[in-house]
């Protein structure tokens, strides 16, 4: 999910940057306040499985490949907000380090996995967990949290990859940049994480949640009784 | 460090040691890139020409250890493996400097 240099033009990846840019201001200013010593870590712990999550390319066998994520998870244990951050510090190093992701895509790398993911995955789990304390429902919620988390990122690269064509287009009337269109690029990218690589992102989600539950259910952010 | 932080360590450190797989069940299952993540020369073979502005951009940037491996295109799986690892364990090496850089600006001293 990783879009590389020459994909998009700058009419995306310009106000790409500024999106990221905002939430990532704001995150860091929130991470000013609420970071305490002890917490250092587990954000350090939080990007490194992040990152190394994603070395693990899943096949279909004769197509792609594609990953997980960890995002989602990030944000169910540290908040949504740390899972901005720490993220967002992952697509960095990939993209000037391992070339994984461009250096003009790096707005929109962050605001299709660092940001949009994380909000979306705590917002599904809190809609679907809401209060309960039941093991069962709170492992449903987890899992489609996850789910749902990197489909709307996988959703967002689809239409950034797909609106190319109808941006620019050279002399000769053929894309400048990413040459699918919508039709192509949105089902490509949507159905192959439908089928396969969000439900491994759901499992992800789910399983570790269920660990931290059980071994640490104190750093688990999204299940704190928030004391007036 | 605290016991559990010990624990979670050791796993992310397992979890290094098995990003082979990564690179192995790709080439078993004979998948190729990630959707929308060719190389210029695959994307001219799929629609059979260059898109001019992606050339002009594709190159932009050369990285130090490019698709995390060593030894370059066409490299034995040896090296792509050692390689995937040593790009493993340098990821964890950087992220921590810089969220240790990151905590060092924004944590108040005492808290």
């Amino acid at each position: 999910m990783h879009i590389p240099d020459g994909y998009l033009g700058p009419q995306t990846y310009v106000p790409l940057f500024g999106a990221s840019f905002v939430f990532l201001s704001v995150a860091l200013r929130k991470l000013k306040k609420e970071l305490a010593t002890k917490h250092v870590p587990y954000l350090a712990m939080a990007a490194a499985f992040s990152f190394l999550i994603q070395m693990f390319n899943i096949p279909i066998p004769g197509g792609t490949t594609g990953h997980a994520v960890g995002a989602g998870i990030i944000a169910l244990l540290l908040g949504p907000w740390t899972a901005v951050i720490a993220v967002s510090v992952v697509m960095i190093i990939q993209a000037v380090v391992f070339g994984d992701g461009g250096i003009t895509a790096i707005g929109a790398n962050c605001f299709n996995m660092a940001v949009a993911m994380p909000f979306v995955s705590y917002g599904v789990f809190k809609l679907i967990n809401g209060s309960s304390r039941s093991q069962k429902r709170t492992s449903i919620a987890a899992f489609l949290s996850g789910y749902a988390g990197i489909t709307v990122s996988a959703l967002l690269t689809g239409i950034e990859f797909g609106i190319q064509p109808l941006l620019a287009q050279g002399a000769d009337g053929r894309p400048l940049y990413a040459p699918y269109p919508l039709e192509i690029a949105l089902p490509a990218m949507v159905i192959e994480h439908l089928l396969l690589f969000s439900i491994i992102e759901g499992a992800v989600t789910m399983l570790l949640l269920r660990y931290f539950l059980k071994n640490e259910a104190d750093v688990v952010y999204a299940l704190k009784v928030r004391e007036a | 460090m605290t016991k559990s932080q010990r624990k979670l360590w050791t796993g992310l450190l397992i979890m290094a040691l098995l990003t082979p797989l990564g690179i192995i069940l790709p080439e078993i299952f004979n998948a190729g890139d990630a959707w929308g993540e060719w190389s210029t020369e695959t994307l001219e073979k799929l629609v059979g020409y260059m898109p001019e502005g992606l050339q002009r951009l594709a190159d932009l940037w050369k990285a130090p250890v490019t698709d995390y491996n060593f030894g370059g295109e066409g490299s034995s799986m040896t090296v792509q493996i050692m390689s995937y690892i040593a790009s493993g364990l340098i990821g964890i090496a950087i992220i921590g400097l810089v969220i240790f850089l990151i905590s060092r600006f924004t944590v108040k001293n005492g808290k």
